[in-house]
């Protein structure tokens, strides 16, 4: 089934590609139904043992060596969900004819990009798929001219650059130390590791803390999201950033750092530096959309955190972060969109009471940033306990103290979004706004829906996601 | 001083002059002296196709787009030239300083490392490689090239539109 996870979203483009003119109104569906199939064939795979042999004969052919694993399952849903959450709000918010149908093509190559990553095996590869992901990333970011655009874009890109070459740089390195880039040729280097392994490791980690947006390479991260069009930020902030950042250093710390991981103080300090500073950031934010790009770089700094600590635990209270936060931040993104639309300004200074006006919203937002903060019985809660406990398991104790002390500030936060812009009397200038269109509401009412439903169940949901264990 | 050492100098003044200069003709042809130089450093390293490959794709045929470009840009007022120039000097002075203190730290360095260089693939062994070692690398260049494609579709559609 793999195989096909790379080629229908790439046959989708070129069907795309082929409609004539008129008939490119059904992009959104056919990008959409790419999309459902997706979740479909990564949820269901949980569930049922799928006989996927009758497509043996086409993964002869074009056998490219991947393979999927409960991980990156994890990741090829997260995608599916998120896509077309932001496919959703897309169809609401970008007016264009012309702007929908690229985006849903490139949501598209994003997508092959994103999915490579969830099941390669090679180093090389990973970065191949992650440069993809980022390329049709750069152009989403600049989809609406307008605004402040082509900076968010060329930060990224630069950024990007300098990620590039510290993973290229990695790879050669590797190539000569190892002699191979596999990722099991690199678990057993790793298993007796010299100078230059360790280099080629730390440079290619460097390399995903840019790509992740993890302090101190957070710089370009608030001003893409922030200049990006609404579905686009939705999408970045829900996958592309955690797959091409994030989920590759989950995939290297499970793939081939197995038992003791030497050099983890790398990733606590990483993790815990980002937990603080992006929290402190997103705590002086008056525009909506960086408060929510700062508190990203802070829960990102989480899933790096759980890995410092104990391995194997650290790794499921990752994955389940990494779940809950794509989730979370992406119904944020929509609420954010559903706000920008109805109110024409996304600076909070300038809005207030607006729960009164849009009940829905308010509601599907409390839930999302209770959920990141950590409240019980929301998922946000459980991926943060499990995150203390592997810290505590590793005897790291000031590191699970930051873990807890930061949620306060999480919620200090995300308390002060809710009183600035939902709380209090309604503005004069808000009485006549009203609820969000469904084309808004469904992806944010479905998102926290999860969010609701993973708290509640969340022994039936950790056996769902990862299989018990990853 | 070695002929790889004068190759890697020139390549790193060239990198440096793409880097620093503000006319964009001179940094395409600085970029494409630094290409022509990577070329000839991976020929003295026996990597022949690789340097065939970097000195006609990234040497020829980029510089050949970039100045096809360029020749569609206006040329700035010399006032506001000089300006800029005097700006980018001004921020980009550090970069040959940093590079200097690099080099010459670096050449004290003796890092215990064993490097087991491995012989140079030949022309046989790359189309091997390319074609069923790594066919899922060529799959993501098609699809690096395709959202290229639509970036240009993006960013001068929208000009085009907009000039009108």
């Amino acid at each position: 089934m793999s195989t096909f996870l790379l080629l229908v979203p790439f046959l989708a483009v070129v069907i795309l590609n082929l409609l004539p003119k008129r008939a490119r109104v059904a992009a959104f569906a056919i990008t959409f139904l790419v999309l459902a199939l997706e979740t479909a064939a990564a949820f269901v795979a949980r569930f049922v043992a799928v006989d996927w042999s009758f497509l043996a004969p086409v993964e002869r052919v074009l056998g490219f060596g991947l393979s999927l694993d409960h991980l990156g399952g994890l990741l090829l849903l997260c995608a599916g969900i998120v896509g077309m959450a932001a496919l959703l709000v897309g169809r609401r918010t970008l007016a264009e004819a012309s702007e929908r149908f690229m985006f849903a093509n490139l949501v598209l190559v994003a997508l092959v990009g994103i999915n490579g990553i969830a099941m390669v095996r090679d180093l090389f590869t990973l970065y191949v798929f992650v440069e993809v992901t980022a390329v049709a990333t750069f152009i989403l970011i600049t989809l609406r001219h307008g605004g402040h655009a082509f900076e968010g874009a060329w930060k990224y890109v630069i950024l990007s650059a300098v990620a590039s070459v510290l993973m290229l740089s990695s790879v050669a390195l590797l190539l000569l130390s190892v002699g191979g880039i596999s990722l099991d040729e690199v678990k057993t280097a790793l298993a007796t590791p010299g100078t230059l392994t360790w280099v080629a490791i730390a440079l290619f980690l460097c390399g995903l803390f840019v790509k992740g947006a993890l302090v101190p390479f957070h710089g370009w991260l608030a001003d893409a999201y922030t200049a990006a069009p609404a579905p686009v930020s939705v999408f970045m902030a829900g996958i592309v950033t955690k797959a091409s950042g994030i989920f590759a250093l989950l995939r290297i710390a499970s793939s081939c750092l197995g038992g003791a991981l030497p050099g983890r103080e790398i990733l606590l300090v990483v993790g815990a530096l980002s937990i603080v500073v992006g929290a402190f950031l997103a705590l002086g934010q008056s525009n909506m959309k960086r408060m929510l790009a700062y508190s990203s770089v802070s829960q990102m700094g989480y899933i790096v955190l759980a890995l410092g600590g104990d391995l194997r635990l650290g790794i499921v209270a990752a994955a389940l972060h990494f779940f809950n936060h794509a989730i979370s931040k992406s119904q944020l993104f929509a609420n954010a969109a559903a706000i920008e639309e109805r109110l024409g300004t996304l600076d909070m200074d300038k809005m207030g009471g607006i729960a009164a006006r849009m009940p829905v919203t308010a509601g599907t937002t409390a839930v999302a940033t209770l959920s990141i903060a950590g409240l019980p019985p929301l998922a946000g809660f459980w991926s943060k306990l499990l995150i203390v406990m592997a810290l505590w398991d590793a005897k790291e104790y000031a590191f699970a103290a930051v873990a807890i002390l930061a949620s306060l500030v999480t919620l200090a936060y995300f308390l002060s979004l809710q009183r600035r812009v939902f709380f209090g009397k309604t503005l004069p200038e808000w009485a006549a706004v009203r609820e969000a269109g469904v084309g808004l509401l469904v992806p944010a009412v479905a998102l926290a829906a999860i969010t609701v439903v993973l708290g509640i169940g969340f022994p039936f949901a950790l056996r769902v996601l990862l299989g018990g264990g990853a | 001083m070695s002929l790889m050492t004068t190759l890697l100098v020139v390549l790193v003044l060239s990198a440096l002059w793409a880097s620093m200069t503000t006319p964009l003709l001179r940094a395409a042809l600085a970029l494409a002296l630094t290409s022509a130089m990577l070329a000839v450093v991976m020929f003295s390293l026996g990597a022949t196709l690789a340097a065939v490959i970097e000195l006609s794709v990234c040497a020829g045929l980029i510089s050949v787009v970039f100045v096809s470009v360029i020749s569609l840009t206006q040329r700035r007022p010399f006032k506001e030239y000089l300006a800029r120039r005097r700006a980018r000097l001004r921020r980009l002075w550090p970069l040959p300083v940093v590079l200097l203190a690099l080099g010459i730290g670096l050449s004290f360095v003796r890092a215990p490392v064993q490097i087991a260089l491995p012989l140079p693939a030949t022309d046989g062994d790359v189309r091997t490689v390319l074609w069923n070692l790594r066919q899922l690398d060529l799959f993501g260049q098609i699809l690096i090239l395709l959202a290229g494609v639509f970036g240009v579709l993006v960013l001068f559609k929208k000009e085009a539109k907009d000039g009108d």
